[in-house]
């Protein structure tokens, strides 16, 4: 995502902001967060936080997490920072391994949906004729049927597994992903510097690439982190119903479900694997606010 | 013909056309099945004959074309086809599946009835104060509650609540099991914890989209007008601006009931409700097909009805349709 941000702007549409291009990337994003409203930061620390976690996950964590360590559901405290769920596994570290298993995988789907969806809905808007038609039709019907249910058919079929969740998700996601980045791609395939890069020979790859790509980002930016949360809150949704990530794999949602019977004593255990989820797609929230804000050119 | 009847026509048959073509997407996804689906089924004992007697039991053998139109047939009498728990297997009693679903279906409307009996005029009410009380400390608290509860799994609200309301304060009963036999109160009461949960879930949306409707209209010379003629500011958008913000209200309601179907799967399971998502989770875990499919297109039939129903509200309420030149 961040590599194509990197390719220079070419045409006339952004020639307005090459100047403040000029000015060095690090001090124009310094310049852009301190100005950041305080939701925005707070977003921006959560999500950070949760990405140390996902990357040094072995290294905080204090135990591994398959292994029973204790007995089951020990109470908080001791050695047992969060105690342990149900089969007496450590719940701090299977939090902590959460952050990796849980996100990471969301994380990956939404690349995988917006590689495919991206990619097809660039084609679908500079080839147009039957390709676009083709592809167009597909996805409406495609996004006829409600994509939990959807979902929840193919893992009938294929069986729930961690690669099937991911390319299931991915694929259905894929169609939210084309139907925008065909209609922003739209207004600029029109564009004269488009047809001309068409008459000097570019093939299709290389226009999709490098004139269309880089004129469509911060569209493209915001509905990935609201895709993200979307992907990130139905896999969660899945692992709950006991359909999607599958044990021993430490995943918030199955730890939620697998807990919950503490709820009925009063322990708010299971709460917090489902407030992690909760904090994170708020956050994710609260960053795509500010940044559509942003780039939308609005100023207070 | 009048240009909104044929509108609203065209729309009905392009929802028909998605039905059709619903089904056969739901249909065809067999087709994708892995080779050991029986073995599966049957467990990994099954001999041979067993696994093919199933196979030609459930239709397996034959051609798709063939399964798909005695599949929709069937449906269109009102026959699902029977449950895989009961194929192949030596017991004599049969499973029909439109009978699991019927009692269940009805359940999962009573449920999300319920819920849309109070989601649909609270949000109406906080959307139309919050446009109100603009920028107030009001309207910002709800901003973020309904942010909040907007980005929060469902689970997480439902755990909340029962931590809340059934536990810590026993007020309502964290299991809402309701029976054939008990009267409406009863049901009500049982279901109170699983209807809050939709609330939550669904308000937040409806409200924030006709704050923002509202508002929207707020910038209109005839409202700048009545301002100057000194109508009271609720008058004004009682009167004046809500008239005018129904079509896209009315559009965001009947999304958000087809989104109740979806995130009534999540809170059923939950609560352990009888209702069609639990069946349907249950169906996904054991890949019992034909229920799976059963499910999912009552499931998509409906999600289908709501938004037809949502793009001829809009229709209707155009004026600019209603009355053409």
């Amino acid at each position: 995502m961040t590599d194509s941000a990197h390719i220079p702007p070419q045409g006339s549409l952004v020639a307005a902001q090459a100047p403040s291009r000029r000015r060095g990337k690090a001090s124009r994003l310094w310049r852009d967060l301190r100005k950041a409203p305080a939701s925005a930061w707070f977003g921006l620390i959560v999500i950070a936080v949760y990405v140390f976690t996902s990357i040094f996950a072995p290294l905080l964590a204090p135990y591994s997490e398959t292994e029973l360590v204790g007995g089951a559901f020990d109470p908080w405290g001791g050695q047992f920072l969060l105690g342990t769920d149900q089969l007496g596994r450590d719940m701090l570290s299977r939090l902590i391994y959460g952050a990796r298993n849980t996100v990471g995988i969301a994380f990956l789907t939404t690349m995988l949906s917006f590689v495919l969806g991206g990619a097809l809905g660039l084609m679908a808007a500079i080839s147009g004729g039957w390709i676009d038609q083709m592809l167009s039709r597909t996805v409406d019907v495609l996004m006829s049927i409600p994509q939990l249910i959807f979902a929840l058919v193919l893992l009938s079929i294929l069986g729930p597994s961690v690669l099937n969740l991911i390319v299931i998700m991915a694929v259905l996601d894929a169609t939210r992903v084309f139907r925008l980045s065909r209609s922003v791609a739209q207004g600029v395939v029109v564009m004269d510097y488009v047809e001309a890069a068409r008459l000097r020979g570019e093939k299709l790859p290389w226009i999709m690439r490098r004139e269309i790509l880089p004129n469509i980002m911060p569209p493209l930016v915001a509905e990935f982190g609201l895709r993200f949360c979307f992907v990130f809150l139905t896999i969660s949704a899945l692992s709950f119903l006991g359909l999607g990530i599958q044990p021993p794999t430490a995943d918030w949602g199955s730890m939620v479900r697998d807990n919950a019977a503490l709820i009925t004593y009063g322990d708010i255990t299971p709460l917090l694997p489902a407030g992690a989820i909760a904090l994170l797609t708020v956050s994710v929230n609260f960053v795509v606010d500010w940044f559509l804000h942003k780039t939308s050119g609005l100023r207070e | 013909m009048n240009p909104v009847l044929r509108t609203v026509l065209q729309r009905l048959g392009l929802g028909i056309a998605t039905l059709f073509v619903v089904s056969i997407i739901i249909s065809l996804t067999i087709e994708m099945l892995p080779g050991d689906f029986a073995k599966a089924i049957l467990g990994q004992s099954a001999t041979p004959e067993t696994v093919a007697a199933f196979q030609r039991e459930v239709g397996l053998d034959r051609s798709p074309v063939v399964r798909y139109v005695e599949w929709v047939g069937g449906i269109v009498r009102g026959d699902f086809g029977e449950s895989y728990a009961s194929a192949g297997s030596l017991a004599g009693h049969r499973r029909l599946v439109s009978e699991m679903i019927a009692p269940r279906l009805l359940n999962t409307l009573f449920l999300a009835g319920a819920a849309a009996m109070i989601a649909v005029p609270l949000s109406l009410f906080l959307g139309i104060m919050a446009a109100l009380y603009r920028n107030s400390y009001f309207d910002r608290a709800v901003n973020v509650v309904s942010l909040t509860s907007i980005s929060s799994p469902e689970f997480f609200l439902a755990y909340i609540l029962i931590m809340f309301l059934a536990v810590k304060f026993p007020i309502f009963v964290s299991l809402a099991s309701i029976t054939p036999g008990m009267s409406l109160g009863d049901r009500l009461y049982a279901i109170m914890l699983p209807t809050l949960t939709l609330v939550l879930v669904i308000v937040a949306h409806m409200m924030r989209m006709t704050r923002a409707a509202i508002i929207n209209l707020l910038a209109s010379p005839y409202i700048e007008m009545s301002r100057l003629k000194g109508v009271k500011p609720l008058q004004i958008i009682l009167r004046h601006a809500l008239p005018n913000a129904w079509a896209p209200i009315a559009n965001v309601i009947a999304l958000n009931l087809a989104y109740l179907v979806v995130g009534v799967v999540v809170v059923e399971v939950v609560f352990t409700y009888p209702g069609i998502g639990q069946l349907m989770v249950d169906a996904v875990s054991k890949r019992d097909l034909p229920v799976v499919q059963g499910c999912a297109l009552v499931f998509a039939a409906t999600y289908i009805l709501l938004n037809l129903l949502a793009d001829v509200v809009t229709i209707v309420s155009n004026p600019r349709l209603l009355h053409p030149r």
